[in-house]
C-alpha cells in the first residue's frame, strides 16, 4: 500500500508535469533549459552576448588576483608617463584620488603642488631610497645612539633608526592592516612611505602582505569592484550597478570559484527580492518577537499520532516512522490528496477586511501571515540543506555502485547536476517568499504565485526522485526521468525570474512597504 | 625594543626642566612605566583653582603604542569620562593617530589644552558637551561645582587605580555612579 502511493503520487507528478512542458516550451525539448541556465562559468563571457541577455541578468567580470594588480599597475604606468614622477609617487598619487586618474591629472595640473601635499608627498624628487649611517645620530624613538646606527629617512628628512622603522612598518602593517596611507613615524608629518621605501626596510614576508593590502584598497576604493566574499576566495568582481539601481534590479553575480552573491549587498543569491525586501526581511526574522514561532515552526507532529519529526530530508512527502501516516511537510494535509489535486498551499488567501475593525484579530491575522511565508522562506532553506548532505551521501555510494554495476563517472553526474539544480531552485525559491511577504495584491501577483507555484511542484518532485535508494538511482528510467525533471526545475526558475526581474526593473509591482529611496517613476503606489 | 630606554629619557627631560604646572612622580621607583601627574589647571580655563591627578601607563610596546593616560581626579568636561579613572578622548592617543616620535610632553600638553578649549565635536560625555554647547553658564557653574568638591586638596591617586587602569575598575566605578 505504501509503495503503491507513492508509486501513485510520483506518476501523477509527470502526469502533471508534461502537459505543462510543452505549452511553455515548442520545441518539446528538454534539453533546452540547460542553454538557459546562467551558468557561472559564462560570467566572463557575458559581454559577447550582451544583446540577449535576460532581464534578471547584470553584466559582470571576475578578476583575479593577477588581474587586479595588472590594472594597478597600467593606470600607474600612465600617470608616470604623464606627469613623468616615479612609479612610487603615481601609486600614491592615485591612492589618494582613488584610482580616479581623470580627476588626479586635472587636480594635478591645475594645483600640483596641493594636490601632492594632500596625497602625502613633498615636492622634492630625490635619489633613490637609501640606508644611511649618520655620525652623531641619535634615534627620536628608542634613544639609541651608538656609532654605525644604520637610519633610514623618507623625503621629508624626518631620520630614525632602522630597528625603530621595521617595527613601526611591521606593527601598521601586521596589526593595524594598513597599507596605502602609512605615514612617517615622525609627529605631525603626514609623508606616505612609498612601496620602493618598504621594500628596503622589511622583510620579503611583510612586503607580501603590503602589497596583498594595497591591492585590497584598489578594490575597496573603487565603486564598480567588490571582493568575493566566499571563504579564501581572493577574486573581486566588477559590476557596474550603482547603489540607486538596487530598486530596479537584483544584481546576482557568479565568481569563478562558483559562489553566487548579490553585488548590491554581497549577501548570497536573493533573486527575484530586491536588496532592500531582503534586508527588512532579515531584520524581521531576526527579531526577537518572532523567535518563538520560528522554534514551533522547525519541528511538527504527525497530525495523526502526535509523535513529533524532525524533517531529515528534503522532500516534503513525510511518512511517520510509528503509525506509516502519510502528509504534507507544509500544510499537514493527507499526501494522498496531494496526489491528484496537487501542491495547492503556496499561497496565503488574505482574509477580506470584515474583521479589520478587530485589531486583535488583526493582529493575528498578520502574525499568520508572517508565519506563512516565513514557514516555507525556512523550510526551503532546511531542505536545500538536507538536499546536499543527502547528495553528499548519495555520491558516496554511487562511487560504490560505479565499481559494482559498472557505470562510469560521466554516467553520474546527472545526479551532480539535478543536486546543483534543487540548490539554486531552492535558493530562489527561498526568497520568493520572502518577496511574497512584502507584496500588495494586484493581477500581477496571481501569475508570480504560479510561476512559484510550477518552480516548487518541479523542485518537490525532483527533490522526491532524488531520495530513491541507490539501486533505484541506477535504473536508466529514473536516471532519465530526473535529468528531464532537472532541466525543466531550471527552466521553471528562469520564468519565474523573467518575469518577477522584468516587472520589478518596469517598477509594476506594489509592495506593502515603502523603500527608503523610491525612485521617481514609481506609479500610483508612491505617497501623496 | 627598550622601550625602557626612552621612558627614563623622557623622565629625566622631564624632571631637569618640568613643562609648566605639571609635577610628576613615580609610584614606585623599580616601575619607571606607571607615572602620577598633578596637573595644575591653567588659570584661563574654567577649571582654575583645581589640581588634577593622571595615571600615565607605558605598554611594553610604548613608544609604538601610545601611553594609557587617564583622570584619577573627577572633572567635568566634555572630553573625559564622568567617573574616577576617567579616560580621555584626545585624536594623538588613539592607535591610528599616534605617531611613535610623540613625546609624553606634547601629551601632557595637549592634555592641559583640552581643558582651556573643550571640544564638543568629539565628546565622549555627549550631555555634557549639548550642555557645553547650548547652555554655557550651567555648564561653567557644574564644573567649578566639580572642582571645588574634587580637585581641591592633596590629590589622590587611589590605591588600587595605580595598578589597574583596566576596564574592569572602570566598570565598578560606573555601577556606583549610576
Amino acid at each position: 500500500m505504501d509503495t503503491d502511493d507513492e508509486f501513485m503520487s510520483t506518476v501523477s507528478s509527470e502526469d502533471d508535469m508534461l502537459p505543462d512542458d510543452s505549452d511553455n516550451d515548442i520545441s518539446g525539448d528538454d534539453d533546452f533549459g540547460f542553454d538557459d541556465e546562467p551558468d557561472p562559468d559564462l560570467g566572463i563571457q557575458q559581454d559577447i552576448g550582451q544583446n540577449k541577455r535576460a532581464p534578471y541578468d547584470v553584466s559582470f567580470r571576475v578578476y583575479e588576483p593577477q588581474d587586479i594588480q595588472q590594472q594597478q599597475d597600467v593606470l600607474i604606468d600612465e600617470v608616470n608617463m604623464i606627469l613623468n614622477i616615479s612609479k612610487e609617487e603615481s601609486a600614491i598619487l592615485l591612492r589618494h584620488f582613488r584610482w580616479n586618474k581623470e580627476r588626479l591629472l586635472e587636480q594635478y595640473m591645475d594645483h600640483r603642488e596641493k594636490a601632492l601635499e594632500a596625497a602625502g608627498l613633498s615636492q622634492t624628487t630625490s635619489a633613490p631610497p637609501k640606508l644611511e649611517v649618520i655620525p652623531g645620530f641619535c634615534c627620536d624613538i628608542c634613544c639609541e645612539d651608538e656609532e654605525g646606527l644604520q637610519s633610514f629617512a623618507l623625503k621629508c628628512g624626518h631620520r630614525f633608526c632602522v630597528d625603530c622603522y621595521r617595527h613601526y612598518l611591521g606593527q601598521k602593517i601586521r596589526e593595524e592592516g594598513e597599507a596605502a596611507r602609512i605615514q612617517c613615524p615622525a609627529e605631525g608629518c603626514n609623508i606616505i612611505i612609498d612601496a620602493r621605501s618598504l621594500d628596503l626596510l622589511v622583510t620579503a614576508e611583510l612586503t607580501e602582505r603590503y602589497h596583498k593590502l594595497l591591492n585590497r584598497t584598489y578594490v575597496e576604493d573603487k565603486e564598480t569592484l567588490k571582493w568575493c566574499p566566499a571563504p579564501d576566495c581572493q577574486n573581486a568582481i566588477e559590476c557596474g550597478i550603482k547603489k540607486k539601481d538596487l530598486t530596479r534590479i537584483v544584481p546576482t553575480v557568479a565568481c569563478s570559484c562558483s559562489h553566487r552573491f548579490c553585488f548590491g549587498c554581497i549577501l548570497n543569491d536573493h533573486q527575484p527580492a530586491p536588496c532592500e525586501l531582503v534586508k527588512k526581511w532579515l531584520k524581521k526574522c531576526a527579531d526577537d518577537s518572532e523567535t518563538a514561532n520560528w522554534i514551533s515552526a522547525n519541528t511538527k507532529e504527525c497530525p495523526k499520532c502526535n509523535s513529533t519529526i524532525e524533517k531529515n530530508g528534503g522532500c516534503n512527502h513525510m511518512t511517520c516512522r510509528k503509525c506509516k501516516h502519510e502528509f504534507c511537510w507544509m500544510c499537514m494535509g493527507l499526501w494522498s490528496e496531494h496526489g491528484t489535486s496537487w501542491y495547492n498551499c503556496n499561497r496565503f488567501e488574505e482574509k477580506s477586511g470584515t474583521d479589520a475593525r478587530d485589531a486583535q484579530a488583526k493582529s493575528r491575522v498578520s502574525l499568520e501571515r508572517y508565519l506563512h511565508y516565513y514557514n516555507r522562506y525556512a523550510n526551503h532553506e532546511q531542505s536545500a540543506r538536507l538536499d546536499k548532505d543527502l547528495f553528499a551521501k548519495t555520491e558516496k555510494k554511487m562511487v560504490q555502485l560505479q565499481k559494482e554495476s559498472g557505470m562510469s563517472w560521466i554516467e553520474v553526474q546527472y545526479l551532480s547536476a539535478a543536486s546543483m539544480a534543487l540548490q539554486t531552485c531552492r535558493q530562489t525559491l527561498m526568497w520568493t517568499y520572502a518577496f511574497a511577504f512584502y507584496l500588495a495584491r494586484n493581477n500581477l501577483t496571481t501569475i508570480f504565485e504560479d510561476n512559484q507555484k510550477d518552480l516548487e511542484l518541479a523542485v518537490e518532485s525532483l527533490s522526491e526522485m532524488f531520495e530513491k535508494p541507490v539501486t533505484e538511482l541506477a535504473d536508466s528510467r529514473l536516471k532519465v526521468d530526473i535529468m528531464d525533471k532537472t532541466s525543466y526545475c531550471n527552466k521553471r526558475r528562469i520564468i519565474l525570474l523573467d518575469d518577477t526581474a522584468r516587472n520589478l526593473s518596469e517598477g509594476k509591482w506594489i509592495f506593502n512597504v515603502e523603500f527608503s529611496n523610491p525612485t521617481p517613476i514609481s506609479g500610483p503606489s508612491s505617497r501623496k | 625594543m627598550s622601550s625602557s630606554k626612552r621612558i627614563t629619557k623622557e623622565l629625566n627631560d622631564c624632571l631637569t626642566s618640568p613643562p609648566p604646572s605639571i609635577t610628576i612622580t613615580l609610584p614606585s621607583e623599580s616601575n619607571i612605566s606607571l607615572w602620577h601627574i598633578t596637573l595644575t589647571a591653567p588659570p584661563e580655563s574654567i577649571y582654575s583653582g583645581g589640581k588634577f591627578g593622571l595615571i600615565v601607563q607605558f605598554p611594553p610596546e610604548y613608544p609604538f603604542k601610545p601611553p594609557t593616560i587617564t583622570f584619577a581626579t573627577r572633572i567635568y568636561h566634555p572630553n573625559i569620562t564622568n567617573e574616577t579613572n576617567g579616560s580621555i578622548c584626545l585624536s594623538l592617543l588613539k592607535t591610528d593617530n599616534w605617531k611613535p616620535s610623540t613625546k609624553i610632553v606634547t601629551v601632557l600638553e595637549a592634555i592641559r589644552q583640552l581643558l582651556v578649549e573643550p571640544q564638543p565635536d568629539d565628546p565622549l560625555e555627549t550631555r555634557i558637551a549639548e550642555q557645553y554647547k547650548n547652555e554655557r553658564k550651567e555648564f561653567e557653574k557644574e564644573a567649578r561645582a566639580y572642582v571645588g568638591r574634587y580637585a581641591k586638596g592633596p590629590v589622590q591617586f587611589g590605591t588600587e587605580a595605580g595598578a589597574a587602569t583596566t576596564g574592569g575598575e572602570g566598570q565598578q566605578q560606573q555601577q556606583q555612579v549610576s
